[in-house]
């Protein structure tokens, strides 16, 4: 007789108690897991908005620029640098960038907005401006138009074949300014980008600025996120002064910190989730123990060490938690793929509050492993703690008291 | 030949506010194929005398001597090795492992012994067969009556080849027929096969079958009669 068998035979002595126990850690598996699931859904979901859509997983500068960005800390991309990078296997995608500050204006009206000279193919295959085109087209290279934010334009009153007049300070203090037609109007769905952004040809920007070949960064991308640590690592190699190498958290830490806190406070929560389950398991447990004393101190007498007696009874709580942990993963399996492929979009004043961030308004799921098997983890865990009860108990368990009851 | 040898016996309890002795220095000796009967009114310490004799219960004083083996030197490991090995037990009631069938709780204690699972299958089909229950092998304690289940008991404790079976009160919770039906399997047993029976009552027609008969007393021995 397999002691598996009789830990099994035993939790379905009281059926009901056992269904009871399992269902609050089958519900509280679920509301864990897809929490778990929405988190990091949506955090993934914010990195990949700011690097999808503006900064790359990672990018070289100066070592001065993130400190100050002005147009003198630019640098010539040379060779030997671009040879390199492209030998890094993690990297998938190169965009040289000028990003500089400037007025725009239309005939009466002037707002600030960021000039970035890009490499409109590259920067194509990076954070793909020309998706949002709404109006007007794209820019090409040798292309002596711009294409402008949305709002901005509006902001201006400019559209499609206007001319948008752009004043700044070029290399070594020359006057930046410039006349260009507008070739495209974009809405992005972050609106910060279409409150300020202007991009146009990268050689075009480097005229403006009186900067020749010189560009402010060049953006990397790699496959995901994951593929990020490796690629820096490589990187990190040979990116030497004057140089410098920024990953997308070095270049976000407000984001990264709203991420950590975030999550702290799921983690805060399932904390006590999971502390209310187990003291309910830890109940039946205590249950199970005391209304079979005389049984046990019927198995040690007839020579059962307490060891194995020990092992009995926690495979019975250990079948409890198996139970109720993979029946939850299992309904919740479902559900995270249902909403990873349909993420909720929100709308109204919630929608504000998110885009304020920063963040496009959608609960995005994950159907990342680490969401499941932490669970499985933590009841484990909990189990493996509650489990010192009753084998406490057997070690101290008097057998002719356990006989007399 | 004596496979039992008790020296001096003593055992006070003193966790409530008033020491009570129970066992209150027995000498006593069993020998192989003994029948038999320890007697005296309720609270005359037969329980704890079987429960001390057994290995269940740590003694204050004195010695239990089994086949030359001290048996309360040993360590608390080594005491449950040598319960499983040497001796049988049958207690008042609920003895059994509810989830298991007849055949599986038998087969238990073999299980626990390490034997090879077709043997014990074996030797537990036999044993249920005549104990009288060859037909109900395959029911849980909890649809058998409280004598079938006692006579299952026996099986179990025949099982592991014990030196000797202790039985504290098998008969209290039947009824005349279930009791005495018990008490012939076992003295069948003990007649047929040699085994060593010592067993606790207060019924006087169990009793009358003994074939050895010790009368406890406030814990000491008052008379000890053979037949
Ligand atoms: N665990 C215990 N703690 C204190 N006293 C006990 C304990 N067990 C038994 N006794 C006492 O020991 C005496 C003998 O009890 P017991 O061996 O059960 O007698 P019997 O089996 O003959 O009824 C009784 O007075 C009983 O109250």
């Amino acid at each position: 007789m397999n002691i598996t068998v009789i830990a099994w035979r035993n939790i379905w002595r009281n059926k009901r108690r056992t269904l009871i126990t399992t269902a609050s850690i089958f519900f509280g598996v679920i509301f864990a897991a897809v929490m778990s699931s929405m988190q990091e859904g949506s955090y993934s979901k914010m990195i990949d908005n700011v690097v999808k859509f503006y900064s790359g997983y990672l990018q070289i500068q100066l070592e001065d620029y993130w400190e100050n960005k002005t147009i003198n800390n630019t640098f010539v991309l040379t060779d030997t640098l671009l040879q390199k990078v492209h030998q890094s296997k993690e990297i998938t995608g190169i965009s040289p960038r000028l990003e500089s500050f400037a007025l725009a204006s239309s005939d009466q009206l002037t707002k600030g907005a960021v000039i970035i000279g890009i490499d409109p193919e590259r920067e194509n295959k990076i954070t793909n401006p020309e998706k949002w085109i709404i109006r007007g087209r794209y820019i090409h290279h040798g292309d002596q138009g711009v294409i402008m934010g949305n709002e901005l334009a509006g902001y201006l009153h400019l559209d499609v074949g206007d001319t948008l007049v752009l004043l700044g300070m070029g290399y070594h203090g020359v006057n930046a300014a410039g006349k260009y037609p507008i070739t495209g109007i974009f809405k992005n769905p972050l609106p910060q980008f279409n409150k300020t952004f202007v991009y146009m040809d990268l050689p075009l920007a480097q005229g403006l600025y009186s900067a020749p070949n010189r560009i402010t960064s060049l953006v990397l991308m790699v496959k995901d996120h994951y593929h990020m640590p490796p690629a820096r690592k490589a990187l990190k190699s040979f990116i030497r002064t004057p140089y410098r190498l920024m990953s997308w958290d070095e270049m976000q830490p407000e984001l990264v910190q709203m991420i950590a806190s975030d999550r702290m406070g799921g983690k805060i929560m399932k904390a006590i989730l999971y502390i209310i389950i187990a003291f309910g398991i830890l109940g039946t447990v205590i249950m199970m123990f005391s209304e079979r004393k005389r049984e046990l101190g019927v198995m040690v007498s007839i020579g059962m060490q307490k060891t194995l007696l020990a092992g009995i009874l926690f495979m019975e709580t250990f079948y409890i938690g198996l139970l109720g942990v993979a029946t939850g993963i299992l309904a919740t399996i479902p559900i995270t793929t249902w909403f990873y492929h349909h993420p909720i979009r929100i709308a109204g004043e919630a929608a504000k509050a998110f885009l304020d961030m920063g963040v496009e308004p959608v609960f995005a799921f994950s159907l990342m492993p680490s969401v499941f098997y932490n669970q499985a983890l933590t009841v484990f865990i909990l189990i493996i703690i509650i489990t010192i009860y009753p084998v406490v108990k057997t070690f101290r368990l008097d057998i002719s008291n356990a006989l007399r009851t | 030949m004596n496979i039992i040898e008790i020296k001096d016996l003593v055992k006070i309890y003193d966790s409530t506010e008033i020491e009570v002795t129970a066992v209150n220095h027995i000498n006593l000796n069993f020998e192989k194929g003994e029948f038999s009967a320890v007697v005296g009114p309720s609270g005359s310490g037969k329980t704890t005398f079987l429960n001390l004799l057994g290995g269940l219960d740590r003694p204050t004083a004195g010695h239990i001597m089994i086949d030359g083996i001290d048996l309360w030197s040993l360590k608390p490991r080594q005491i449950t090795d040598f319960r499983l090995h040497n001796i049988g037990f049958v207690f008042q009631s609920y003895n059994l492992l509810p989830v298991l069938t007849a055949k599986e709780n038998v087969e238990f204690i073999m299980d626990l012994q390490g034997w090879p699972k077709a043997e014990r299958e074996k030797r537990a089909k036999e044993l249920l067969e005549a104990v009288g229950l060859g037909d109900r092998i395959h029911s849980r304690p909890g649809k058998l009556s409280g004598g079938q289940q006692q006579r299952v008991a026996v099986a179990r404790a025949l099982a592991s080849k014990p030196k000797f079976i202790l039985a504290d009160e098998p008969t209290a919770n039947l009824d005349s027929h279930s009791t005495e039906n018990l008490l012939d399997i076992m003295e069948k047993l003990n007649r047929e096969e040699g085994i060593t029976f010592i067993f606790s009552t207060h019924d006087a027609r169990v009793v009358k079958k003994a074939h050895r008969v010790i009368t406890l007393e406030d814990g000491k021995v008052l008379s000890d009669e053979k037949k």
